[in-house]
């Protein structure tokens, strides 16, 4: 028996054990999630259960190194603990971006004791993380931010405004893009700050999208001050830790496209509106729509056994974006088509599917817009002239 | 699951698949063919028999190298790139795949000489321009030990070359595939003039006796040897249609960088950037079904329908994207003899039609999904 063999028997027998009942299968939407954070209310005793006996094996962040609250997995390994969980059905045990964004960026950029005090938090979900990027100034160009953090001695005085914060109002700490250097060239000025959303001058606005959903804030920084231990990384150095996360923000947001795609059917909501054998017209697009999800699944597993096999995915993770999410709105579309006017009501006969067709709209601007991600595939892959 | 990375052999395939045609078979050779009123390159197809792939699909026992489908849909790629003229599909995945499952001598003898370039084969099974549309078609009647067979087929590709003709009939109760000489008498043969240059014909079939000896297997409801064999054949196409699309890719992005207007690369302009990097990203996820149509056909070919019917369909969208933007992006000269552009067009559509166009597979991906 070789080593991923015996891992994996052990890795069963240990899910059998300790993942309840009541965490198998799959999640009813947000409601369902476990975000963590100082202020969270775990929905039951499972819930609680499963993310702390996920920490204490270290695999809410298999990968990461042991140190530092990680289950210093193998890449392999990572894969057998993802298929025996999928086997049984198993939820995640923590969901937050600390563990997809922050905690990525700090294995590679962070000082010893950054990692040693924050990651252990991430990963036993104590902490909640949000992303302070986008400002009212800065949406696809990004580098564009206007938050200044001025030097005062042993501390920052941070000032300005961030937009689209995700979560914000429910977050414990910010990681944040701020101007250090207001004469240097605009990518060059830029720091990488973790902010206490604690702090005195910090406040945030929930911004109510069409969808009726608010996860999105406003968040304003009015004279706070920051110790300067706080950066991450050199001053200036802002940006390249910024297009090192965004990496990863896209890659999971294609995944999380994979979870779109492998959710609700577009076949099964037409079978259900018995739309298939009266309207010739929808049935085509769903059939193309159709053919192009199992084709886009197929990509993303080709690419996830590209990363697990050690080659980066790097600049390609704007394709699986761009395709992704412009495949999730088209399927909506048809979804809603398909529901005909039951399909119009907020909660009805489709349970919420008009809000979530709404709320597609928003999957190929976040993370970096449709265009942006053309732009970086013609830019660095084709690469073709600016 | 299997993975859909391609293996060691499978990298050092490709790369001497690419080295071989770039050198040997580029665009300029199929158009001094055209030129010269050629469908078929026999020198060509030697060479290619030499370097192994004529017999990618034969037993090592037969001589051949038995790489695989994932293989032969490799090659079938690289040959899509540079436009390379042979009867490979034909013989070497379509006619190699019904003979392997035959398990005879006189088979395996036709293996045997498949694998060295000797014998070259061509598929006749559509009676009507659409693939399986099924009326009319040859009509197998027994007489004297034998059949008569009696009735059109069209689209038979390699049809003017080829030394033997698989032949899909009907049967009062079911189907029936025959392996007949291209000479056998009573068949009259009259060449299409193809778009794309290559060979083809229509065949008539006017009570032609067949002995029962060239029977394939048995008289059957739903031509089971044939099956396996059309599938490996639309997997192969639609990993030719996917090479077609990444050769005239290349040739768009070459002039993007190259060609100036008012002042500047026409690369550099965001309407054209845009455009080009969706098609680059319809490139890329139509590449997984073709990877995963190859992998299917090895490693579970009994339920490689839908893998297939998948990797066809995105195939023929991608390469209709892809030869359509290249001509609008290259402008007017795209129009013009002179550039190859108009030879991967006309590949793509006559290779978009063969063994099934875009409505054909989309219906199976359809039923195999239960709509």
């Amino acid at each position: 028996m070789d080593d991923l063999t015996s891992f994996r028997q052990e890795t069963r027998d240990w899910l059998a054990t300790n993942c309840p009942a009541a965490m198998r299968g799959p999640t009813d939407g947000d409601a369902d999630i476990c975000w963590g954070g100082c202020n969270w209310q775990f929905q039951s005793d499972a819930q609680r259960d499963w993310m702390h006996a996920m920490a204490d094996q270290g695999w809410t962040a298999p990968t990461w190194p042991t140190g530092y609250g990680g289950g210093g997995l193998t890449r392999a390994q990572e894969k057998v603990l993802t298929e025996e969980m999928a086997r049984i059905e198993a939820r995640s045990p923590l969901d937050s971006f600390g563990l997809w964004m922050l905690g990525p960026a700090l294995l590679q950029f962070g000082s010893e004791v950054q990692k040693r005090h924050h990651l252990p938090q991430i990963t036993r979900g104590e902490i909640r993380w949000c992303q302070g990027y986008s400002e009212p100034g800065a949406g696809s160009d990004l580098a564009n931010v206007q938050t200044r953090a001025e030097d005062a001695g042993d501390h920052y005085v941070v000032t300005g405004q961030k937009i689209w914060t995700s979560y914000a109002d429910k977050a414990d700490w910010i990681f944040a893009l701020v101007r250090t250097d207001r004469d240097a060239p605009k990518h060059q000025g830029i720091s990488f700050l973790l902010i206490d959303m604690a702090s005195a001058g910090v406040s945030t606005r929930p911004i109510k999208l069409i969808s009726g959903a608010s996860v999105f804030c406003e968040t304003f920084f009015d004279g706070v001050k920051v110790p300067k231990d706080q950066l991450v990384g050199q001053t200036g150095q802002g940006w390249e830790i910024a297009k090192y996360l965004l990496t990863h923000e896209r890659e999971m947001i294609s995944g999380g496209a994979q979870g779109l795609l492998g959710g609700r059917s577009v076949m099964k909501v037409l079978a259900d509106a018995e739309a298939d054998l009266k309207d010739a017209t929808l049935r085509a697009e769903a059939l193309a729509c159709e053919i192009d999800t199992l084709a886009v699944e197929l990509t993303l597993d080709r690419y996830k056994d590209m990363a697990e096999g050690g080659q980066g995915v790097g600049d390609a993770s704007a394709m699986l974006k761009y395709i992704g999410t412009e495949l999730n709105k088209r399927r909506h579309e048809v979804m809603m088509r398909a529901g005909g006017s039951d399909a119009l009501e907020w909660d009805g006969v489709h349970g919420t599917l008009a809000a979530e067709w709404l709320r597609t709209k928003a999957n190929s601007i976040e993370g970096g817009t449709s265009e942006v991600m053309l732009e970086i595939i013609s830019r660095r892959i084709l690469g073709l002239p600016g | 699951m299997v993975s859909l990375l391609p293996t060691e052999d499978e990298i050092i395939l490709a790369d001497s698949a690419r080295s071989f045609l770039d050198e040997v078979a580029p665009v300029s050779r199929l158009r001094a063919m055209r030129d010269a009123g050629q469908g078929h390159d026999h020198d060509l197809w030697q060479d290619m028999s030499k370097l192994g792939w004529a017999g990618v699909l034969i037993p090592k026992a037969a001589g051949g190298a038995d790489m695989g489908y994932a293989a032969a849909n490799i090659l079938s790629f690289e040959m899509g790139k540079t436009l390379a003229v042979s009867p490979f599909i034909s013989t070497s995945v379509i006619a190699a795949t019904v003979l392997r499952q035959l398990r005879t001598d006189r088979a395996n003898r036709r293996l045997t000489e498949i694998a060295k370039g000797d014998l070259v084969y061509a598929l006749a099974f559509d009676g009507a321009p659409k693939h399986l549309q099924n009326t009319p078609d040859v009509m197998a009647r027994p007489s004297r030990d034998g059949f008569l067979l009696s009735g059109p087929k069209t689209l038979v590709m390699e049809g003017g070359v080829a030394d033997r003709l698989l032949v899909s009939t009907k049967v009062k109760y079911g189907y029936a595939v025959f392996d007949i000489a291209a000479t056998q008498t009573g068949l009259s043969s009259s060449p299409m003039n193809l778009i794309d240059g290559r060979d083809a014909v229509r065949l008539g079939f006017k009570d032609v006796w067949v002995s029962k000896d060239d029977l394939c297997g048995e008289i059957d409801q739903e031509e089971p040897i044939l099956k396996r064999a059309l599938l490996a054949g639309y997997a192969a196409v639609a990993a030719e249609l996917s090479g077609i699309a990444a050769g005239v890719f290349a040739l768009t992005i070459a002039y993007l960088k190259d060609r100036q207007q008012f002042g500047r690369p026409i690369g550099s302009f965001q309407a054209l950037q845009h455009r080009v990097a969706h098609l680059w990203c319809e490139m890329e996820v139509t590449a997984s079904t073709i990877l995963n149509a190859g992998r299917m056909l090895d490693s579970d070919p009994d339920n490689a329908d839908l893998a297939v019917s998948l990797a066809k369909v995105r195939a023929i969208r991608t390469a209709r994207l892809a030869v359509g933007e290249a001509i609008q992006m290259h402008g007017g000269i795209g129009m013009t003899d002179a550039l190859d552009l108009g030879f991967y067009m006309k590949r793509a559509r006559v290779a978009s039609e063969w063994l099934g166009d875009e409505s054909y597979h989309t219906e199976r991906v359809a039923q195999l999904r239960g709509l």
